[in-house]
């Protein structure tokens, strides 16, 4: 049988394809950016006109993707997990009106941290809004799980959550393609007030949710991604969730695993699976990327029960990303290198690319922010974020996207004067604009500064909707035009920046200073692929 | 057959090229591959780690196990240093001598290896000079994967047809040039 390879986001990218999606609505973030790339460059995607441009931000696109399955089409929204966040109002609604075409929402999360301001488990969320969640353990289950996703939604009338996590993401493997359905048709839902969520709707809905949750959970026992392997050695059972079971196994390499072991890949837990192996064995080993979600559900809070031990006894790192070694020290098989890295190592953060804009407006906001004193710099997240670090020091918060202009503005509420915002061109219009009309009405003493340099770089340059509007987008906000000031960064206009930004901190009042100059590795990117394309 | 390998490297050095070569020839050979690659923040500049893994039979983790690599591949040399409690006893560490500098406490070396040395099978190579020789800077990577081949359980001519493979859409010429920057690293090895 043919394999290609492919990372997990590409499998998933793939599969979506496949299980005849019509929309796929994303915000970029790491690990999830790859699978809207992905469908973005696919042939199939393009003859079939898929919608597959990035929206404004996570919310935006799961609000789209709910609109093309309340058209009765499949759709999916991809995002990293706090997007999630973002888009939550969105999310947990979506449980209660449910779906007519299948919908799927990906999310994906960063457990360690690697490009990311938490570790946040989104499993929680798909229990909090109490639909099924997905959570392969391999590329091949990847695309085997996402080809039957969008069926399964419709199925059951919820939308599905697909969890991920970085490694599995970012990693390749052989996978099999199964054949491309068709896309659904145009149809109106049945019910055409199944999307409105007026309380007294609302209230059906909910419970119409909740009268599904045992049903769910009879899913979950049948389904073929959940899985029980007997074992002989009772006086241990193992319970895996997702990618998990992979570092498990790889403790046994002749699959020898001498414990019983339950598989998790699909949510609710499955309950009868849990009961029997718990029924079976003297305690309990839980292995799960993330928080301890399964772990707390069967640790008992009274301590009169079985064992349960994980990531909450110490058993397991209680943060990060797990690894085979872990899971070895839980199973009592460490084992300790033959050698280790010298000291004279020393570590290499990220940093600014040479040539970077982001250098220069920091150059010069340093010698203005001087005048008044450092500890005044709220910011926010994307490549500039690494302003953060010398030689520059010069950004003090990052927090959540858009809250550079909104903290900045509370900080100037309690009296801080001046106060800047340092905020990316795209961070700007996925959650930028709605602080600054804050600031507008109230007429702050701010000054904005958006570090355009016209594309989503921290992602790997992707389009920024941001794009050639952000002069008008403040206007029409209600900031002064004579204070929207311009200057390009570059280091030969290093005086002229620093004169430009002191006017501004002169004027009491909004001011939005903004940097503009290409991304050096976007140019670069564009280059290739025009030349690619000659 | 099993291979684990650890690739390592500064974000934008491309350790990404090799990976694709060797799993192009492990996909023409039917054998089984993972490969955990490193995307995101680390690319602005930082250290990047890629695990790959080929076997005849089924791989489970992505990742290795520490001490089970059986080769460290590494495009800089402090960053072969970074992963060596992967590296099994009879492990081999492959790396470029070219330095990247791009902080300013950047370590003298040189001790480091000479005491490794003693232990571990090195072969250190100026990948980026052999590479302009060949008249390609831009083949140094190759090189690199010619250098570490013969500690990689795949026959030369499978692992050229996957250079191949990759580098296609290119035309022939750069397949040409990376294929002899590839059997430039091998020679080295062959003759250290
Ligand atoms: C809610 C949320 N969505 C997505 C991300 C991932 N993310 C981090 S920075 C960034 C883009 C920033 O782009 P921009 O503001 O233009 O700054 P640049 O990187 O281009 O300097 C994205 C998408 C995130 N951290 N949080
Ligand atoms: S990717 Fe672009 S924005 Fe980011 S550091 Fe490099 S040049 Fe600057």
């Amino acid at each position: 049988m043919q394999r290609n390879l492919f990372l997990g986001v590409e499998a998933i990218g793939q599969a979506s394809i496949d299980a005849g999606i019509s929309g796929v609505y994303a915000y970029p973030g790491t690990p999830s950016t790859e699978i809207t790339e992905y469908i973005q460059h696919s042939k199939t995607a393009s003859e079939r006109k898929i919608h597959r441009e990035w929206s404004a931000n996570e919310k935006t696109a799961l609000e789209a993707a709910l609109g093309m399955s309340y058209a009765g089409k499949r759709s999916m929204a991809c995002m990293k997990h706090v997007g999630l966040n973002v888009a939550a109002d969105v999310f947990m609604n979506a449980a209660i009106t449910g779906v007519n075409g299948g919908l799927v929402v990906t999310v994906a999360d960063d457990p360690s941290q690697h490009s990311s301001q938490n570790e946040q488990d989104s499993r929680y969320y798909g229990k909090f809004a109490m639909i099924p969640v997905f959570e392969p353990s391999n590329q091949q289950e990847a695309y085997d799980m996402m080809y039957e996703a969008f069926e399964f939604s419709e199925k059951t009338g919820l939308p599905v959550m697909m969890r991920i996590t970085t490694r599995l993401a970012h990693s390749r493997a052989g996978v099999v393609q199964k054949t491309t359905k068709d896309e659904n048709q145009l149809r109106l839902p049945e019910n055409l007030m199944q999307f409105m969520l007026l309380p007294a709707y609302g209230r059906k809905y909910y419970q119409n949710l909740l009268d599904k949750q045992d049903w769910l959970t009879e899913l979950s026992e049948k389904s073929s991604f959940n899985a029980f392997y007997e074992g002989e050695e009772k006086s241990l059972g193992i319970v895996c969730c997702g990618i998990a079971f992979n570092y498990l196994m790889e403790n046994y390499p002749e699959d020898d695993c001498p414990y019983p072991v339950v598989k998790i890949a699909q949510y609710p837990a499955p309950k009868e699976m849990l009961i029997r192996l718990e029924n079976e064995c003297d305690e309990l080993l839980v292995i799960e990327e993330g928080y301890p979600l399964v772990e707390e559900l069967l640790t008992d809070f009274f301590g009169k029960g079985t064992k349960v031990s994980g990531r909450l006894d110490g058993s397991l790192p209680r943060r990060g990303e797990l690894n085979p070694d872990h899971v070895a020290k839980a199973l009592g098989k460490e084992i300790t290198p033959d050698w280790n890295s010298p000291d004279t190592l020393v570590g290499r953060p990220p940093s600014l690319c040479a040539g970077c804009g982001h250098q220069d407006t920091y150059k010069a906001l340093n010698e203005v922010v001087k005048d008044a004193g450092e500890g005044r710099v709220f910011s926010d997240i994307g490549c500039y974020t690494l302003g953060a670090l010398p030689p520059y020091s010069t950004i003090n918060t990052c927090v959540d996207m858009g809250a550079s202009i909104t903290m900045a503005k509370g900080a100037a509420d309690a009296g801080l004067s001046p106060v800047f915002a340092v905020i990316g061109d795209s961070t700007f219009t996925h959650s930028g604009i709605t602080g600054l009309l804050d600031c507008v009405v109230e007429k702050t003493n701010i000054n904005i500064i958006i570090v355009d340099n016209e594309t989503v770089a921290m992602t790997g340059g992707q389009d920024s909707s941001a794009k050639g509007r952000i002069e008008k987008i403040c206007e029409g906000v209600g900031v002064a035009p004579e204070h929207i000031r311009l200057f390009v960064p570059l280091k030969k206009n290093h005086d002229e920046i620093v004169k430009l930004m002191r006017e501004e901190v002169a004027w009491e009042g909004v001011s939005v200073i903004i940097g503009r100059r290409e991304c050096v590795q976007r140019l670069a990117k564009m280059k290739k692929l025009n030349k690619s394309k000659k | 057959m099993k291979t684990d390998i650890i690739l390592a490297g500064v974000g934008g050095q491309g350790i990404l090229s090799i990976a694709a070569s060797l799993g192009a020839a492990a996909l023409n050979e039917d054998f089984y591959l993972k490969q955990a690659e490193t995307h995101g923040m680390s690319q602005r500049g930082g250290a990047v780690v890629s695990h790959l893994r080929i076997s005849d039979k089924p791989i489970h983790s992505d990742l290795i196990p520490q001490g089970k690599a059986d080769l460290i591949l590494s495009v800089e040399p402090m960053e072969s240093l970074r992963y060596l409690a992967y590296l099994s006893p009879e492990g081999s560490l492959v790396t470029n001598t070219s330095e990247y500098k791009n902080i300013s406490n950047y370590p003298d070396l040189e001790d480091t290896f000479s005491e490794l040395e003693k232990k571990i099978n090195i072969v250190r190579i100026d990948a980026d000079k052999m590479a302009r020789e060949i008249g390609n800077p831009k083949a140094s990577n190759m090189v690199m994967l010619g250098a570490a081949s013969p500690f990689i359980s795949i026959d030369e001519e499978i692992i050229i047809k996957g250079i191949e493979t990759i580098f296609q859409t290119k035309g022939e010429k750069i397949v040409q040039l990376n294929i002899e920057a590839f059997k430039a690293g091998r020679a080295f090895a062959h003759n250290k």
